[in-house]
Order: C-alpha cells, then structure tokens, then sequence
C-alpha cells in the first residue's frame, strides 16, 4: 500500500529538489559572480526589522505566550476534525454528534476564555 | 454499545461544564458558589457510582466492578474533602478563582477514567486528565516564587513520567499486538514463555505509575512540590489521586499482567521496602509540616504497596482497607495543616504548633488523633490499616517485608509522636494560633471520629474491601 | 529506488539537525533546526506509508509548537553559555549512562519477537487498499473510540484553563472598549458651531464634558485619583 502512497508524492520530492536547486544556484550565482562591497548600511536590517546580529535574548511579554498556547489548542482540535471530515459519509450520525459534542466542549472553553478576556490586546 | 455504563463521568463532565460556563459569566467573584456546586457534583457521581451496574463497555476501553466502585466513592469522597480545606484559605489568600473547584472537579473525572481503565490508551488519558489540573493547582499561588516553582518541578518532572508510562505502553503494544487489558491476559496466560520486550514495557509502566503514587525511586518531586504548593492543594495532592493511582496499578498489575507475577512482584517488593525505609528516616529531621508529610506519604504508599507485592486476595484487601484510611488520616491531618494561622499569616513550621493543647485544647486533640493513627497506635483506625497488610505479608510467607513494616513503624513513631509532644509539653509563644474556621472543625471532626470510630465497627469496610479484592482477582 | 534514496537522505537531515539541535551556540538556531528535524521526520512518515501523522507533524509541531518554543526561548532570559558550562566535565557520565542504556536497547531488540497470536489480537486492523490513512482513522476514531475521542477534548478544555489561570493578569489600569456603554453616553456627537477664522487661542481647546458613569466603569478608584491630580 505504500508504493501508490508514494507515487503520489512524487511530484512534492521533485518540487523539494527544484526548489533546493534553484535556491542554491542563486545565492551560489550572486556569491561567485556579484561583486562583493559590503559596508555597515548594506548589512543592517530594513527599519522595522529585528537586528540581526543582536543579542537573541529578547524578552518577549507573557501574553504572547498565552495567545500561542491557546493557539496550539485549537490547531490540535482542527486536527481532529481532519480524518472526521474524510470519513463523515461512513460514521453517520453518531460520528457526526460525537464532533459536536467534541466541538461544544471546546466552545465551551471558547467562551469562557472569552468572557476571561485571554482573546484581548488592550 | 453500552455507554450507559459510564453515566458517573458523563454527569460529572456535563457537571463541570456547566460549572464553568456558569462560573464565567458574572462579572464578581463566584468561588464560594462553584465550590458548593462540585462539592454536590462529586457527591452526586458518587451516589450514581454506588448504584453503577457492572459490566465492560464502550468498546472495551471502559469497566466498572465492585473494585472500580469502592475506589471511585473513596476517590469522590477524598476530593470532596479536599475541596472543603480550600474553601476558608483560599478565600484568605486571596486565591478565591472559581477555576480552583473546576479543576478539581476535571482531576476527580481523571481519576475515575484510570480507575475504571480497561485499557492502556484509557490509562494514558486518564492519567493526563488527573495531571493536568494537578499541574496548575500547585501553580495556583503563582505570584509565590515556591508554588511557581512546585507547579514547574511537578510538571517536568510529570511529563517525563507520562513518557515513560507511554513508552512503555508502545513496547507492550508492539510485543503483545493490543492495549486492551482483557486480551493482554489472554494472550500472556496463552503464551509459556515472556518476551523481553513486554517486561521491559511492563517496568515503564510500572515507573510511570509509581511516580504519581511517590514510591520511593520516583519520589524526588514529593517534599518539594508539597512543600511549595498552596497547603490545601497539597491535602488535595496526598489523597484522592494516590487513591487512583494504587488502584490503577493494581488493576494493571493483577488484570493484564497476573501472569507475569514473577516478573513485577519483586519490583513492588523492592519499591515497597525502600519507599517504608524513606518514609521513615527522612521526615526525621523535617521541622516544616508540609515535608513531614511529604515523607510521611512515601511511607504510608509503601506500606499500601506491601498489600499488592504479596499478590493474594487477603493482600489486595489489605491494600484498599490500608487506602482508605489512609486518605481520612490523611485529610483530617491537613485539615488541621490548613487551619495553622498566627496573626493572619499561615505558618507550617512544627514549632507552630507549640502549647496547641493549652491554647486550642479541640485542634491539638484531634491532631493527636491523627498523629497516633498515622503512627499506628492500636485502638486507632491507622493501627487496623497497617494489621491488615502486616497480616497478610505473614501469610504470605514474606516476613521480610512484615518485619521491616514493623521496624519502620516504630521508627516513624518517632516523628508522629514529636508532634503530639510539641503540642502538649512545650512552651506556647506569644501570640496563640487562630482559631479554626468552621469548615476546617467540621472536616478535622469527621474525619477525627472516623478514626476513633473504626475500631468499633470495621465489618462494613472490610466486607467492602474483600468484595472489591475478590471483583479484581476473580 | 527512489523510495530507499528518500529515505536516506531524509534520515541523514533528520539525524544532522538533531545534533545541530542539542549542540547549536545559539538557542535561536537550536529551534529553527528543530523544525528541520520536524519536517525531515514527516518525510520519513511520509515513507512508511503514514500520511495522517506526517501531515499532523507539519500541522501542530512545526506551526504551532515549534513557534511555541521561540516564543519560550525568547521570553525566558536564560544564559545558554551558562547553562553549558558542566558540558566537558560531565561528558563522561552522560557518555556511561547512554551507552548503557544503547547496549540495554540491543539486548531488546535483538530478542524482539512479536506475539504469536498478536495479527489476530488486533482490534482494528489496518483497511485494505482504497481507504486511507486519514479515512481509516475517521472510521475508528469517532465511533469504536469515541470515550478517548472526548477524554481528549477535556484535557484540551484543561490544558486551556490552565494556560489562562496561570498567565492571565487583569490590568486595572487598562480601558477597555465597552460599547454598551459608548452608545448610550448621551451627546457624544454633537455638531457645533465654530466661528470661521477663529484660532486656537480664542476658543481654547474644547473637550466634551467627561461622561462620570463612564468613567467609574472603566476605571478602579485609584486610577481615578491618579488623574484628579494630574488634571
């Protein structure tokens, strides 16, 4: 079963190794052809950019961290809905109410972290 | 498939739920009435859990019997109570969030799935379901550096053992080809000899289990967490989910693996020893309560484990009748714990305790009754506790394990007893500790005359307790 | 042919940037090759005939998890060159103790062998041919298994009250949007009629009179006397 899987694939392996291609012949061309004068404006990121040679210890504040561990748990529960929605016309009705009540768990959980004010950025 | 069967967790999902849709939407404070709300929720599955039929359901993974029931009521009825000790204190320190019962109230909901587990992927959820809320609670406190500290240590420490638990779960999968308990006896009462690899598998299991248990070579998280976490998740801690946990090792150790006896039980033998030994040379030279207790709980799940490495029904019931007075010696101690107030701060040092029989002649008494049955002084219920598993070692033939059970008994005595003579004989300082709280006197009385009372009438629960003994063996 | 060349090259990515992860100076470098490994490894999934799970590893570990880890790499302010300081001295022990624990490997694995009865101990064993990967999951999951299916979406619905009792802070000093009170405020639009020409300095600068009930909602009382003072 795995050799059909496989062929399907076929095509993302041969666009990974054009991509990598392409991405190393040009900045492998621009490295051996360009001319190369660099000074401090040149190297420094855009305006809005991070500085990239800085220091990488940036403190970021906590609230980004709860936006992406919320983040995370709903990335998870969109994963269940994945197989459920392949094998919907199969599991009928039963399998359909077992997502809902799955859904209305996490709608649950949606409300209360809205009515907590977790989803506001002041 | 008959999902009726599981109609105790349903209610209390539907339960919790609806405590927290319900808790959310006003804008002020409703720990008070949550509270009381799980409390009645816990209560209710606990009348639904007595009046459960038996049976296997929900395509394998879920079975209720006399065992499942007699550990459930005595997991609901120790988080109820645990739940009480937080209402005063948490009001006080300012940690009154009604999310502290939902979580309680979702930890209880874990423990029932694992002790009603049939299953390994059971096992595992109900196990992430307990450790979880069990995580946050002992961050509760989390502008306190210690209890942020405590919630950290357990949780890394949790997550490791959950691994361990899982790997070990996958090598039993790939060796034995199923998860379900049924089917893993089956095939290993079929089979002659072992495969390496399912013991292995089965050693992963057991380490993943004893750290939620705190037996002895996992136990490093114990006396920290349950020093840093606030005092009345720390009462939560030691009860309901080591409750759980030794049913749940009993279950997978005596279920699926009964004939692989010869490979674990010398395991439970090893652990049993070493967590007794710790429990009572370690709290030697504790002067904070938390810790005491800490180690004090180390002891006590060794002398529950010496029920299950004899591996006889008269063992198992040992065991459970050991658990179950364990968890009311347990909550009566913390109920005093928790009420330890001078000048409105609470206090946890043993010190603080100094001329309590003068200044609250009530609290002091029934600390002492805690204390002695913890030490296992006869007419007390702690004594009959220790007498079953004790008994059943010597009729097993494991005098090792009932002689070192005994020895280290009198040596935690020693600790127990320093207590009650802090409380009587030493000098009070200044400023008397406070009064307890009219929910904490009623859980110290309780549980107090539970204690005291047993001796007069133990029929009930050892009848209980051999009925669910036999439901597991048979 | 293909197949095996894939699979070892991907292998051979996926064990560079493990060690890329443990050993990389910078923290920073240790997540992004993290993710690498990620990706190599939904490859060799990919490989063993396991779609679901690759996509899941592509969907959850590299774009929420990974992204979780810089967030923690970047708040948390730890002195990784600290931190590495014992490497060389406890090298050694750490040396024993994973070859002991590879050797143990060896002895398992090389006694591996399955159940005799285990094919027919499977309770769900894998469809033929036209179902998927992804499809016979859906078949299981939400019917045969459906008491897990819902432990799972309590314990998300736990792991997400414990995210928010742990680093939710109400900030009192904060204003928040409350429309219904917006609305009703009376007078808030009004139209008013400036003479033309006139400057800045002969009218003033003219606020709206502050609304008291707005005012008592959206701030705590000491935020209130805070701006008495300042005015």
């Amino acid at each position: 079963m795995t050799q059909p899987l496989l062929a399907d694939y076929f095509p993302i392996l041969v666009f990974l190794a054009i991509a990598g291609g392409i991405a190393l012949a040009m900045v492998g061309g621009s490295l051996l052809l360009a001319r190369q004068k660099p000074d401090p404006e040149k190297l420094s990121a855009y305006e809005c950019g991070f500085e990239p040679f800085d220091d990488t210890r940036r403190r970021f504040d906590v609230r980004f961290y709860l936006v992406a561990i919320l983040f995370i748990i709903f990335d998870l529960e969109v994963a269940f809905l994945f197989p459920w929605a392949v094998a919907l016309g199969d599991i009928g009705w039963f399998g359909f109410w077992s997502m809902m009540a799955f859904l209305g768990v996490l709608t649950i959980g949606f409300i209360y972290e809205w009515r907590k004010g977790a989803l506001d950025w002041e | 498939m008959a999902w009726t069967l599981a109609l105790p967790e349903l209610v209390l999902a539907l339960c919790g739920l609806a405590i927290l849709l319900i808790g959310v939407l006003p804008k002020r404070d409703t720990f008070f009435p949550m509270a009381m709300a799980v409390t009645g929720s816990l209560l209710l599955a606990a009348v639904l859990v007595l009046g459960q039929q038996e049976g296997v359901a929900l395509n394998g993974l879920y079975v209720a019997d006399s065992f499942s029931s007699f550990m459930k009521v005595l997991a609901l009825i120790g988080a109820a109570l645990g739940l009480l000790l937080a209402l005063d204190y948490n009001t006080r320190e300012r940690l009154n969030r009604f999310e502290y019962p939902v979580l309680v109230l979702f930890a209880t909901l874990g423990m029932m799935v694992m002790i009603s587990a049939n299953d390994l992927m059971s096992v595992y959820l109900g196990l992430e379901l307990l450790s979880l809320p069990l995580y946050v609670m002992a961050a509760f406190d989390r502008d306190a550096g210690r209890s942020a500290e405590a919630g950290l240590k357990y949780f890394v420490l949790g997550a490791l053992a959950s691994g361990l638990l899982l790997y070990g779960a996958s090598l039993v999968y790939g060796f034995a080809g199923t998860t379900n308990f049924d089917r893993l006896a089956a095939a290993f009462a079929a089979q002659e000899g072992v495969s390496p690899g399912v013991v292995v598998g089965l050693v992963f299991v057991m380490a993943g289990l004893a750290f939620k248990i705190s037996a002895v070579p996992f136990h490093m998280w114990t006396p920290d967490v349950y020093e840093g976490a606030p005092t009345p998740v720390t009462a939560f801690f030691a009860a309901a989910p080591k409750v759980a946990a030794l049913a749940l090792l009993a279950r997978v150790l005596l279920g699926p693996f009964a004939d692989l006896a010869a490979q674990w039980q010398q395991v439970v033998v090893l652990i049993s020893i070493a967590s007794m030994l710790l429990g009572a040379f370690a709290a030697i030279g504790q002067r904070n309560l938390k810790r005491l207790m800490a180690y004090s709980s180390i002891g006590h799940v060794g002398y529950a484990l010496m029920g299950l490495a004899v591996v006889s029904d008269v063992g198992l019931r040992g065991l459970i009748v050991y658990i179950a007075i364990y968890v009311f010696m347990n909550i009566g101690a913390f109920a005093v714990l928790v009420a330890m107030r001078r000048s409105g701060r609470a206090v946890e040092q043993v010190e603080d305790l100094a001329g309590l029989g003068r200044t609250d002649p009530a609290m002091a008494l029934w600390m002492a009754v805690f204390m002695f049955s913890m030490a296992g002084i006869p007419p007390l219920a702690g004594f009959f506790g220790k007498l079953y598993v004790f008994l059943a070692a010597v009729q097993g033939g494991y005098w090792t394990l009932a002689v070192i059970g005994v020895l280290t008994s009198v040596v935690a005595a020693y600790y127990y007893l320093r207590i009650v003579k802090v409380m009587y004989f030493d000098q009070p300082p200044e400023a008397a500790l406070e009064r307890a709280p009219p929910s904490l006197s009623v859980v110290m009385a309780t549980t107090g005359l539970f204690n005291l009372a047993f001796c007069l009438f133990p029929a009930p629960m050892l009848a209980a307790a051999g009925i669910a003994a036999a439901a597991l063996l048979g | 042919m293909i197949a095996a060349a894939a699979f070892y090259l991907f292998a051979a990515i996926l064990i560079a940037s493990a060690v890329m992860v443990v050993t990389a100076r910078n923290p920073v470098h240790s997540v992004l090759f993290l993710i690498l490994a990620f990706f190599n490894a939904a490859a060799l999934f990919l490989i063993a005939g396991a779609e679901f799970l690759a996509m899941i590893l592509v969907i959850v570990y590299v774009g929420a998890v990974a992204v979780l880890f810089l967030f923690v790499v970047m708040m948390l302010d730890i002195d990784f060159a600290r931190l590495r300081e014992g490497f060389q001295r406890y090298a050694p022990i750490g040396a024993i103790v994973g070859g002991i624990l590879f050797l143990e490997l060896v002895l398992v694995l090389g006694a591996w062998t399955f159940a005799d009865q285990a094919e027919a101990l499977r309770i769900a064993p894998t469809p033929p041919s036209p179902v998927t990967n992804t499809e016979a999951l859906g078949l299981l999951l939400y019917t045969d298994y459906i008491y897990l299916f819902q432990a799972a979406g309590l314990i998300l619905l736990v792991a997400m009250i414990g995210a928010i009792v742990l680093t939710l802070r109400g900030r009192p000093a904060m204003r928040r949007q409350n429309i219904a009170v917006q609305i009703a405020r009376s007078g808030s639009v009004a139209a008013e009629k400036v003479p033309v020409g006139a400057g800045i300095r002969e009218l003033g600068i003219r606020r709206p009179p502050p609304p008291e009930e707005t005012r008592r909602l959206a701030e705590p009382a000491h935020g209130e006397a805070d701006h008495g003072e300042r005015h």
